[in-house]
C-alpha cells in the first residue's frame, strides 16, 4: 500500500504533536509539519501531498489565505483540505468551505474526531 | 299403417334406451350404497380405535417420533434464542468497552502531549506559551490567564493571558474573592453555568491552583470558553489535574533555570574580570 503524504500546517507545536500522535494510528502515513502558511506553501511546492490539515489562525499567512492559494493552483487544487478552527465554528466553517476547503474540525480537537475526518479522505 | 308401425318401432327403441339408462342408474346406486356401507364400517372402526387408543402400530410410532422431533426442535429454538440474546449482550458490552477504551486512549493522547510539551523546555517564556496552547487547543478556553504568587506582597499576579491583556487583570490578594479563595485553599473551582456573555474577572468559569506538593505557586483562571464548547468533559478535568501539578513544576523549574543562568552569567563575567586583571597589571 502506498504511503499517504499528509501536510500539517499549524503554528502551535502542541497541536502539531497531538495531530501527529493521533494520525500515527492510521499507519502508512508520511506526516510533514509546517509552522505557518508560508512554510506550508513552501513544502507544498517541493512535494506532493494527499491531504492537508491547516489551522486558520496563524502568523505570517493564515489558513484561509493558504486554502485560497491552493485552490487557485492547477497542480494542487484537487488536494483535500481540512481546516482547523478556534473561533466561532459556523463562521470559520462557512469561510473555509467557501474558499474550497473540504471539511473542518473545531478546537478543542479530540483524537477520534480527527481520525474519523481524516479517514474520509485517505481511505 | 306403415307410419303407425314406424312410430311404434321408434317408441320401442326409446323405451329400450330408457330401460338401459335406468338399469345403469340402479346398478350405480347399488354400488354407491355398497361403498357407503363400507365407509360407515370404516368410520365405526376408526371411532372405536380412537376410543380405545389402538391404531396402526407403524402410524402410532411415526406420530410419536414426529411429536418428539417437534419438541426437540422447540427446545433447540429456545436454546438458540437464548444464546442469541447472550451474544447480542456480549457484542453490546464489547462495543461499550471499545468506546470506553477509545475514549481513554484519546484522553491519554492529550495528556501525553500536554505532559511532553510542558517538560520539553526550561525556558520560562516558552513554558508559559505551552500552557497557553494547551488550554486553548486541548481544553477549548477562549479567555484565561496564568497567575503566579508574589510572595512579597502575598498576591497573585497575571504573567500570561489569552483573549485579554495581562495588564487588564488586576492582582488578587490571597483569600479575596473566588480566585483568592482558591489560592488560599488550594482547591479547584468550576462554575455550574459555563455559558456567559462577556468577561467577569471576579467570577471565572474555572480556577485551578498550580501546586507543588501542597504549596500553591500559581493559578489558571478561565473566564470564557470557545463558543462551540458547551461544557467541561472528563478529559478537561484530567487536563486540569495534570496542569495543577505538571505546569507548576515546569514553571518552577524554568524559573530556577533562569535564575541559575543569570547567576552563572554573572559569575562568568566576574571570573572574566579576574582573569583580565593580571594581564592589565603586567
Amino acid at each position: 500500500m502506498a504511503k499517504h503524504n499528509i501536510l500539517i500546517v499549524e503554528d502551535s507545536p502542541t497541536m502539531r504533536q497531538l495531530i501527529i500522535f493521533s494520525l500515527k494510528r492510521i499507519g502508512d502515513c508520511n506526516l510533514v509539519e509546517a509552522s505557518d502558511g508560508v512554510d506550508g506553501w513552501k513544502k507544498l511546492s517541493g512535494q506532493e501531498f494527499d491531504l492537508i490539515l491547516t489551522d486558520i489562525n496563524m502568523p505570517v499567512m493564515d489558513g484561509l489565505k493558504l486554502v485560497s492559494l491552493i485552490r487557485n493552483d492547477e497542480k494542487k487544487q484537487e488536494i483535500p483540505i481540512i481546516i482547523i478552527t478556534t473561533e466561532g465554528a459556523e463562521e470559520d466553517k462557512r469561510r473555509g468551505l467557501a474558499l474550497g476547503a473540504n471539511d473542518y474540525i473545531a478546537k478543542p480537537i479530540q483524537s477520534h474526531t480527527l481520525l474519523n475526518v481524516v479517514k474520509k479522505y485517505i481511505n | 299403417m306403415e307410419e303407425n308401425k314406424i312410430g311404434s318401432n321408434l317408441e320401442n327403441v326409446k323405451g329400450e334406451e330408457f330401460l338401459q339408462i335406468f338399469y345403469k342408474g340402479a346398478e350405480f346406486t347399488k354400488e354407491l350404497m355398497a361403498e357407503n356401507e363400507k365407509l360407515r364400517f370404516k368410520i365405526l372402526q376408526l371411532e372405536e380405535a380412537g376410543k380405545t387408543g389402538s391404531t396402526d402400530p407403524n402410524l402410532q410410532a411415526e406420530l410419536q417420533n414426529l411429536e418428539s422431533k417437534i419438541q426437540s426442535l422447540k427446545e433447540d429454538k429456545e436454546r438458540l434464542l437464548q444464546r442469541h440474546k447472550e451474544v447480542e449482550q456480549e457484542n453490546k458490552d464489547f462495543a461499550d468497552r471499545y468506546l470506553e477504551v477509545e475514549e481513554e486512549n484519546n484522553n491519554l493522547a492529550n495528556l501525553y502531549i500536554a505532559s511532553h510539551q510542558l517538560h520539553s523546555t526550561l525556558d520560562y517564556k516558552e513554558v508559559l506559551r505551552i500552557i497557553l496552547e494547551i488550554v486553548i487547543n486541548l481544553v477549548g478556553a477562549e479567555t484565561f490567564g496564568i497567575m503566579l504568587l508574589d510572595e512579597k506582597h502575598n498576591e497573585m499576579v497575571t504573567v500570561a493571558a489569552e483573549g485579554i491583556e495581562p495588564q487588564e487583570i488586576a492582582n488578587i490578594k490571597i483569600g479575596n474573592g473566588k480566585v483568592g479563595e482558591v489560592a488560599a485553599q488550594g482547591e479547584s473551582f468550576f462554575a455550574e453555568d459555563l455559558n456567559r456573555e462577556g468577561i467577569d474577572l471576579n467570577n471565572p468559569v474555572a480556577c485551578v491552583p498550580l501546586k507543588i506538593k501542597e504549596d500553591v505557586i500559581g493559578l489558571l483562571v478561565i473566564y470564557t470558553l470557545l463558543t462551540q464548547k458547551e461544557s467541561f468533559k472528563n478529559i478537561d478535568f484530567e487536563l486540569f489535574n495534570l496542569l495543577a501539578g505538571h505546569a507548576a513544576t515546569a514553571i518552577y523549574s524554568a524559573k530556577l533555570y533562569s535564575l541559575s543562568e543569570r547567576k552563572l552569567s554573572t559569575i562568568q563575567g566576574f571570573l572574566g574580570l579576574l582573569s583580565e586583571t593580571p594581564q592589565a597589571q603586567a
